[in-house]
């Protein structure tokens, strides 16, 4: 950890166990360096929250934490990304499997062309092999614990695509339990979303970190303030700040995250 | 620190200071009203003391709705944050402040009619004279986000506590001497409480200010003048 990663948050989280962890990453986009030097903590059962003006490299770093990146050529990253202490960086990573532990809802919802069922089970099927009435309760499991359910259950084997951007977003969020991963990644889960979708994804954040380890990254600082326990601030490339979210948003310790999040910005 | 990018934040955080700047010099022209009108027994001055504290009123009452809509509007972070908390607190201060000085007026209108000790007004005035400077020493540690000197405010109050004392021994003897002067020594000693709370209002502005400037608070205990007679505190 370096200096970047206050005291503060040094102190409380003595007691808190690290589930992923960036050690001296670097990332680039053929020459251009789009991370310089990151070392960040992510704490089990936490929720992390990236903030930054766009092209500070926050969805970049998020798409490091499961090697979504290595779908493009001359993309590459040094350094160290640890999940459970091992290095997914590392060449021999089986990346269905790493995509598997490490979740990832992205900013537009995205769900497949298929009925809300299947848009869960598909996923399930991909890694297991699961009987029938086992896969009914994993798809119901899934959607409960998308707070979708209530929503959904008599028109399970309609197209996802008739539901509203919110619903579509939860079941995106489904999908990605379905398959019960370790961490979850958000892109701006909540951008293209109306107050009330977004309240109902921002309570469900809140469930799911009693199982899961959260990342998410947000444009929205008030969002960031609302969901996080711990906030990055990065810039052009460089993490500025890390601390309690607490401690972020009311006495920040960088001139340039107060500047950013009290609106002073360029 | 630099401007915000929407400028019209920048002037909704001006227009509460420079209100918070007018009640201060509001308070600070009662307070010292007051005194000179419980000093001179000057009726007029008593009277247009009394008369200023609407005017206090009405400006708490303003900082206090544009602070709301503010936080409402701009969901203010940090040091913004604390600025608004910072205005709401200081004005609510000064406003007391203003109340303070108006019941020492008022309390000169009510004792006109009674005999009068100018000796017994001596140690009211060197409280005065001390409180008033705490309070202009906070408003301008205000203006200037100036941490240490609030801090010295927090810690000056002290002094003023111990007078406080002094001045309740002074009355007491007056009011042994002769029974006639006890109904004046009296108010007196309601006017030299209404000076010694200005000085605790002072001492509020003042971690206010460290609050704002700092982001951290004071230490809960605050050093304290020593007192012979725990009765004063109680008044």
């Amino acid at each position: 950890m370096n200096e970047i990663v206050s005291e503060a948050a040094r102190k409380t989280a003595a007691g808190l166990a690290q589930k992923m962890g960036i050690k001296d990453l670097q990332f680039y986009y053929g020459e251009t360096c789009a991370l310089k030097n990151i070392t960040l903590p992510f704490y089990a059962n936490k929720v992390t929250a990236l903030i930054g003006p766009s092209g500070c490299g926050k969805s970049t770093l998020l798409r490091v934490l499961n090697r979504m990146y290595d779908l493009y050529p001359k993309q590459r990253a040094e350094g160290e990304v640890l999940l459970d202490g091992v290095n997914i960086l590392q060449p021999g990573q089986d990346l269905n499997l790493l995509r598997a532990r490490v979740g990832m809802v992205f900013q537009k919802p995205t769900p497949f062309p298929m009925t809300i069922y299947d848009n869960i089970a598909f996923g399930i099927k991909l890694y297991e092999k699961v009987p029938k009435k086992e896969l009914d309760d994993r798809v119901e499991t899934a959607l409960k614990s998308a707070a979708l359910w209530s929503e959904v259950s008599n028109k399970l084997h309609t197209s996802g695509l008739s539901l509203s951007g919110g619903q579509q977003q939860r079941l995106c969020i489904a999908r990605t339990i379905a398959i019960r991963p370790e961490v979850i990644l958000f892109d701006e889960p909540c951008s293209a979303l109306d107050p009330i979708s977004t309240a109902k994804i921002e309570e469900l954040i809140d469930e799911l970190k009693e199982k899961y380890t959260i990342v998410i990254v947000t444009h929205n600082m008030q969002q960031a303030a609302r969901v996080s326990e711990y906030t990055a601030f990065m810039y052009l490339g460089e993490l500025i700040e890390f601390g309690e979210t607490s401690r972020i948003f009311t006495l920040p310790e960088q001139p340039r995250t107060q500047n950013y999040i009290t609106g002073r910005f360029g | 620190m630099s401007d915000h990018t929407v400028r019209a934040y920048d002037k909704e955080l001006e227009i509460l200071g420079r209100k918070i700047a007018e009640m201060g010099g509001i308070a600070e022209k009662m307070l010292s009203d007051a005194m000179d009108a419980l000093a001179n027994f000057d009726l007029d001055l008593a009277e247009k003391t009394v008369a200023s504290d609407p005017r206090l009123d009405i400006l708490q009452r303003d900082i206090e709705e544009q602070a709301i809509l503010t936080i409402a509007r701009r969901q203010p972070m940090a040091v913004d944050l604390r600025e608004i908390v910072a205005a709401i607190r200081v004005s609510g201060d000064l406003e007391r402040v203003g109340d303070l000085a108006k019941n020492i007026a008022k309390r000169t209108l009510k004792i006109a009619a009674e005999p009068r000790i100018p000796r017994a007004i001596v140690g009211l005035k060197s409280m005065h004279e001390h409180a008033a400077m705490l309070l202009k020493d906070v408003l301008d540690a205000y203006a200037q986000r100036d941490a240490e000197r609030a801090r010295r405010v927090w810690t000056g109050d002290m002094q003023l506590d111990a007078l406080e004392d002094s001045v309740f021994r002074d009355l007491l003897t007056f009011m042994m001497e002769d029974p006639r002067n006890i109904s004046f020594c009296a108010h007196l000693l309601f006017c030299s409480k209404n000076i010694e709370r200005i000085g605790d209002h002072s001492t509020n502005i003042a971690e206010t200010v460290v609050y704002l400037v700092t982001g951290e608070p004071l230490p809960m205990d605050r050093p304290k003048g020593s007192s012979a007679f725990p009765s004063p505190q109680m008044v």
